[in-house]
């Protein structure tokens, strides 16, 4: 492990840069933590933190010079990776001559500085889901095998964090190129380094950097501690099997009676894969494109049949994104789809908390009684 | 880990994705709404084989993609053969096309009905309404394998008579050797119909196969499979040897757009045909 100065910032922005990556970073933009694309480190937000709650984001001062002092935002790495939408054709039907071309790949190279744990375990979930099983997305794994990830380890969990009970969190070990530790002593923050990579490596040996010594690490430990300290947890980090068996939970109903079936929860989620096609022609009617964009299960058309749509009530669309989050999930992918990063829990307009739904759903005394009341 | 993930070949992924182009080669029309579509690929490469089960991706330029149960098995290089019931804009569109016309395949996709593994036994088809289209290539491959089969037993209902579809080829399949063909609809208004009027279970329940040595073969509307395996169990036909096809929303055939899930099944690639057990509790839930 390494240690470096808050210059160290500005020379791996640069750095990475100069090899041809666009780097994106949280930026603080419209009173939230958003991602995109910055020049310098100049651009991090500086002393910011956040307050999260069901129903509930707000950015507030902390009166230090964090430059990472904030839990996860509405944004996630996913609209870059797997972006809302992407042209995969275009056709020309001339002459009775039906022609297809194929959209040109990405050719995006993205670094991602500041991927928190959780994150870093959604990309791994989409490597999975895009690439791992089957057929490959072809975008996808062109602006994935390009990508540069630099971790930053989480120092607070805000109160709708539960990585530490859904994964493996909230400590990054794998996955990453390189992960940063901000320490945050009296003044401007240092960081602590850790190589994931070879091409880790190789950036880190262009930077200014030094051995960590044995006090700087036991400051990174306590920092992740302190990001272990959360107040949401799953009742299991497995729930195969459980959540399939309850499809008939009262519970169900009562969720039902205050989800809007909106569905930021799924386009909050990092994991959230779901796509639909879209078929489209010029006025001319001699070229038509196809464009995949990001689709949710709580749509009607999601589940449109000629016949009417299957999930007409809200009750099977919230049990269909729940159960297939954490249970069927397994079935599909061998793991659960949910990383604990608790942002449908923030985003959610109703302010539903998944780790409370879950807990009444499995909780097999309360399963007999009468249906709970609405806790918003 | 990033560079090491994602290293597949773009030129290999992309494909499942991309149409290739076929052209009607002849259109037949089989009721007021319902088309059969043969398909010869356009160029020099060839046609992908079909096996009875499978589904295509047909596009229609400009309108849209949906999935279509191939109605004939085809070798590589064979014309596609696809019946389309006009139930929405992309079917529609597809079902006037005319020959000459070019439309985009992607395909097939899908597992097919496990035949092969009731070799030496009665068969019985059980279809419903356009659920006689994928099934169609069961009673073709048992007809053309007759000495590998015991008795065929074909049950077909529709809503009204001027539904049925392949009226020439029904009438074959009723004079070929040791088959059974019963045809049941639901009402008949403004047309003689001296065969029987109600649902399909009931031709069941009459039906002539050996319950242990039979597999049974089911597609149509959700509605029907219950009361059809209720009947199948009352003459104790053993539940693993009933094979049913579903069908839901479907965008990318390939597993990756989530639409098709069904409980923890993918019907595009763990289906369309499951073995009834395996779908047995999900079938009961409302709006799964």
């Amino acid at each position: 492990m390494w240690i470096a100065d808050v210059e160290f910032l500005e020379a791996l922005v640069a750095g990475l840069r100069q090899r041809g990556f666009r780097v994106v970073a949280p930026v603080e933009r419209d009173d939230a933590i958003v991602y995109d694309e910055i020049r310098s480190a100049q651009e991090l937000p500086r002393g910011v933190g956040d307050e999260q709650g069901p129903g509930r984001y707000r950015l507030v001062e902390r009166g230090d010079s964090a430059r990472f002092g904030f839990s996860v935002g509405p944004h996630t790495w996913k609209r870059f990776l797997f972006p809302a939408r992407t042209t995969l054709f275009s056709a020309t039907l001339e002459d009775e001559q039906l022609r297809f071309e194929p959209a040109v790949l990405p050719e995006q190279r993205y670094a991602f500085l500041g991927v928190r744990a959780c994150e870093l375990r959604a990309i791994a979930l989409q490597d999975r889901v895009l690439i791992g099983s089957g057929h490959a997305d072809a975008h996808y794994a062109a602006l994935r095998a390009a990508a540069f990830l630099i971790a930053v380890q989480c120092g607070q969990a805000a109160s709708t964090c539960f990585c530490a009970s859904a994964g493996d969190g909230p400590r990054a070990t794998d996955g990453f190129d390189l992960a940063l530790t901000e320490l945050l002593d009296a003044g401007e923050p240092r960081y602590l380094v850790e190589v994931g990579t070879d091409r880790g490596r190789e950036v880190l040996e262009s930077l200014p950097h030094a051995d960590a010594s044995e006090a700087d690490r036991g400051a990174a430990r306590a920092a992740s501690e302190a990001a272990a300290r959360q107040m949401r947890e799953l009742p299991a980090e497995s729930l195969h099997g459980v959540l399939a068996s309850v499809r008939e939970h009262a519970r169900w109903d009562d969720v039902a009676e205050r989800c809007l079936g909106c569905g930021n929860c799924t386009l909050v989620c990092p994991t959230c894969f779901c796509s639909k096609i879209e078929d489209s022609s010029e006025l001319s009617a001699k070229r038509a494109e196809r464009v995949r964009s990001w689709d949710s299960c709580f749509s009607f058309e999601y589940s449109h049949l000629h016949g009417g749509d299957v999930r007409t009530s809200t009750r099977s669309r919230y049990r269909q994104w729940l159960t297939h989050k954490l249970d069927t999930w397994h079935d599909q992918f061998g793991s659960s789809g949910c990383v604990g990063c608790g942002r449908c829990i923030a985003w959610c307009p109703v302010g539903i908390d998944l780790t409370e739904e879950v807990r009444v759903l499995c909780d097999k005394d309360a399963a007999a009684a009468a249906p709970v009341e609405g806790d918003v | 880990m990033s560079s090491t993930t994602a290293t597949n070949s773009p030129t290999t992924v992309r494909e499942p994705m991309l149409p290739s182009t076929y052209r009607v080669l002849r259109r037949e029309q089989e009721t007021a709404d319902t088309v059969t579509l043969t398909l010869e690929r356009d160029g020099e490469a060839l046609a992908a084989a079909c096996e009875p089960g499978q589904f295509n991706m047909l596009y229609a330029f400009g309108v849209g993609e949906v999935p279509i149960s191939v109605s004939a098995a085809s070798d590589v290089g064979e014309p596609l053969v696809h019946t389309i019931r006009s139930v929405g804009k992309t079917s529609a569109a597809l079902a006037r096309l005319k020959p000459g016309q070019s439309l985009g395949v992607r395909g097939p996709f899908g597992n097919v009905w496990p035949l092969d593994d009731y070799e030496g036994h009665d068969i019985v088809v059980i279809a419903g309404g356009i659920g006689l289209a994928p099934l169609r290539p069961v009673v073709r491959r048992v007809l053309e394998r007759r000495a590998s089969f015991g008795h065929l037993v074909v049950l077909y209902g529709a809503r009204h008579p001027s539904e049925l579809l392949y009226l020439e080829e029904l009438e074959r399949w009723r004079a070929s050797p040791d088959t059974t063909l019963g045809i049941t609809v639901d009402r008949t208004t403004g047309v003689e119909w001296m065969g029987p009027v109600g649902i399909v279970p009931r031709l069941l329940a009459r039906a002539r196969f050996d319950p242990i040595e039979t597999g049974l073969f089911l597609c149509g509307p959700e509605v029907m499979i219950e009361p059809c395996v209720r009947e199948a169990l009352t003459r104790k036909l053993p539940l693993e040897q009933v094979h049913v096809s579903l069908e839901r929303n479907m965008h990318c055939a390939i597993g990756l757009c989530g639409h098709c899930q069904f409980g923890p099944h993918f019907i595009c690639r763990d289906g369309p045909v499951f073995a009834y057990p395996d779908v047995e509790s999900l079938l009961r839930v409302r709006e799964l």
